[in-house]
């Protein structure tokens, strides 16, 4: 038996998600017969760390500060260790644009892109640059904020005169925003726990809706399949480019990443996430349960692993 | 429909170091603590039994007659008979709906509509038609054309006609009258939503749709969450017989009972006989309030932003350049820790994405200066982003974003400060 910290909520965007994922962990901590500190992330987070002096931290945070390496950071420095990956991967696979040139080099394909940061537009004239990116891109265009990790602040510029707009909403979440080739394909997940891939998901959206990119997201509005209906070797694939990305960017225990298939089989990776949802309605814990792995078996797991991600 | 990542995104706003000025809460910090203690007081001394136990479906006599006393107090003469006390002005809106809807049926509302019946709408799966306003309130020129293309009648009007949630606008008296025609010329039910009637900053008070129909087709909300307490969860609907006895039969399936706490401790409190002279000490403090949010507006929007100027009530609603999609800005925002709510959360069709709800009532003065400040900078910051992006200048005369200045600015600007 341990002492857990559960660390969850904080004041990221996806603070609701987080706080259902440390929730749900909470309860299969408490089965498993450890002892369950759960903190909601703020302010007070490193006295209460030190009070508590947990054996370890399970970090159930989602977005800005869980899954940037910024507690992950804090705990290295409390000697606390936690799950899942460390500082290093979790700079890597927050950062899209770091991770997708890391993914050109090794070969890994992800949708073409360009990257621009708010400066290059108010100080370098970048706009001008945007006509040659769009012809390269092609219409529609997908508009994202670098670092954000949900759905939020993604837009679909279906013409040139709503690119403009969609850059200056992706910018509302970072200084940093891609452009991106848009992917007609089906959306897949494939989730990797302890250097071994999980069944591929898949998410369909019930409703036709092409550009509305919540869809996919909400709950109630999108069904995922699991295991997804693929042509031959397209999941095997799958699986493989999610595995190689994941050891590319040198994740640690668990994490989810999301690719795009096109009709003609084409595989791209999109991104990883480092810490996924581990909600009742998520993908990882539906994969983990596809391969038979339940989900107090899933959080035991991701504890035992623990320790292998600290630098200290 | 409310989006996933708004919900998200106000999940963030009620953090401690964030000025929020999205909530629609009234300011319950200035009623005296000894005028509480003497009214719990007396319930504990002299009705202790009474006040621990059920009470009728309808509520107790002696509320009702405490609410002829709040509707007489803007002209409205209301038999107690036709009252039906509910748990806040909130449960009204759900008993009417469960009462009256059937899915797919029609409900007509004012464009943007109070976002807290948006969902109860869309729960019941009305199918929900807003109508445009300007500042004379909901266009019931419209309003007539959209029911002569209606094949089918709607089920009732819903409409917030003084000082509009979350418009601010106040519907005028040739409009309320040609509602109230309308209504009885089609035989149409009306939902007058009235929380903020007597919270007036200015100007002479309108007669309320219920005054003019005199409870024919007009069924009237009202609460006492704005003029007493949230906290006690009181409201009423007036309402003609047959449909009462239906929102009766609604509220016995939904809670019996309305507190009899509650009621006691708003008989008590009425007994003391000055309940006006607290709505007049919280319309001093939100008119200082509302002025404080006009002045910062002129000052830190910037001119492509327009706003409503209201005469009573609690809210703002601002409209920025369509470029600007507020949930996306409210991320932002809320970085600078401020918040407001997302104009979409006022629609149910999705419009609304490029205006804001902003609420003067629940912060002090100097929060207010400086969330607008702070929600300035940001609009500022997309406009210039924008400009640059699309080669638009900023231009102070010319150019294609620039709007006429909302009053205030055109004001300030004419003072020369």
């Amino acid at each position: 038996m341990s002492r857990v910290a559960v660390l969850k909520g904080g004041r990221s965007l996806e603070r609701q998600v987080s706080l259902r994922s440390g929730a749900r962990v909470e309860d299969a901590l408490g089965r498993l017969g450890h002892e369950v500190i759960p903190i909601d992330a703020g302010v007070d987070l490193i006295r209460r760390l030190r009070e508590a002096a947990p054996d370890v931290a399970f970090i159930a945070m989602h977005g800005r500060d869980g899954e940037d390496g910024t507690v992950q950071e804090l705990l290295e420095i409390l000697a606390i260790p936690y799950t899942g990956s460390g500082v290093l991967a979790c700079s890597r696979a927050m950062d899209k644009v770091l991770a997708k040139h890391l993914m050109i080099e090794a070969g890994i394909p992800t949708p073409e892109f360009f990257a621009f940061n708010q400066a290059a537009f108010r100080e370098l004239g970048a706009a001008e640059a945007l006509p040659a990116i769009e012809e390269r891109l092609d219409f529609p265009i997908v508009v994202k904020p670098s670092s954000q990790g949900s759905a939020l602040g993604i837009k679909f510029a279906p013409t040139a005169d709503d690119v403009p707009a969609a850059l200056v909403a992706a910018f509302s979440y970072d200084s940093r925003v891609l452009l991106e080739r848009y992917v007609d394909g089906r959306d897949l997940a494939v989730g990797v726990l302890d250097g071994r891939p999980l069944p591929v998901v898949e998410a369909v959206p019930r409703e036709d809706d092409f550009y509305d990119f919540e869809a996919r997201y909400e709950i109630g509005r999108t069904d995922f399949v699991c295991p997804a209906d693929l042509p031959e070797g397209v999941g095997e694939r799958a699986q493989e480019l999610a595995l190689h990305t994941y050891t590319l960017l040198g994740c640690t225990a668990f994490a989810r990443v999301d690719l795009m298939v096109d009709a003609g089989g084409e595989l791209t990776v999109l991104e990883t996430n480092v810490i996924p949802g581990l909600t009742e309605t998520s993908l990882l814990p539906q994969a983990a349960e596809a391969a038979g792995i339940g989900f107090d078996e899933l959080v035991r797991k991701i504890l035992e692993l623990a320790p292998a991600a600290a630098r200290y | 429909m409310k989006s996933s990542a708004m919900r998200d995104l106000m999940a963030v706003t009620a953090r401690p170091e964030v000025i929020s000025l999205a909530g629609g809460l009234p300011d319950t910090s200035t009623f005296p603590p000894d005028t509480f203690a003497a009214v719990t007081q007396r319930i504990a001394a002299e009705s202790c039994a009474k006040a621990l136990q059920y009470g009728p479906t309808e509520g107790l006599a002696e509320t009702r007659e405490c609410i002829a006393q709040v509707m007489a107090a803007e002209d409205m003469r209301v038999d107690p008979e036709d009252v039906l006390v509910t748990t806040g002005g909130q449960q009204v809106i759900d008993l009417v709906a469960k009462t009256l809807i059937d899915p797919g049926d029609v409900v007509l509302a004012e464009g943007p509509t109070y976002p807290g019946a948006v969902p109860v709408f869309s729960a019941y799966q009305a199918e929900v038609i807003q109508i445009e306003m300007d500042a004379q309130g909901m266009r019931v020129d419209l309003l007539e054309q959209t029911l002569d293309r209606l094949e089918r009648r709607p089920k009732f009007i819903y409409t917030v006609p003084t000082f509009q949630n979350p418009g601010g606008m106040t519907m005028s008296l040739a409009r309320r009258r040609r509602l109230v025609e309308l209504a009885h010329e089609r035989e149409l039910l009306v939902l007058e939503d009235n929380p903020y009637g007597l919270l007036r900053y200015e100007g002479d008070a309108l007669p309320p749709l219920y005054a003019l129909d005199r409870g024919v087709f007009v069924m009237y909300l009202g609460t006492f969450s704005k003029i007493l307490s949230p906290g006690i969860r009181l409201g009423w609907v007036a309402a003609p017989g047959p449909v009462l006895e239906k929102l009766n039969l609604g509220k016995q399936g939904a809670d019996l009972c309305t507190s009899t706490l509650s009621q006691l401790m708003l008989q008590a409190y009425f007994e003391r006989g000055n309940w006006r002279d607290y709505v007049g000490s919280l319309v001093d403090v939100y008119r200082r309030r509302r002025d404080t949010m006009l002045d910062a507006l002129a000052e830190h929007f910037p001119p492509q932003a327009e706003w409503t100027r209201p005469s009573g009530g609690l809210f703002v609603w601002a409209t920025l350049p369509d470029f600007i999609d507020t949930t996306d800005l409210l991320a932002r925002a809320l970085r600078d820790n401020v918040a407001f709510v997302p104009g979409e959360a006022a629609y149910l069709d999705g419009r609304g994405r490029s205006s804001m709800r902003l609420n003067f009532s629940a912060s002090p003065e100097d929060a207010i200066r400086e969330g607008i400040r702070r929600i300035g900078e940001v609009v500022t910051e997309q406009v210039q982003l924008y400009g640059t992006l699309t080669g638009e200048v900023e231009a102070p005369s010319g150019g294609k974003l620039l709007r006429m200045p909302p009053p205030a600015e055109r004001e300030r600007r004419a003072r020369g400060s």
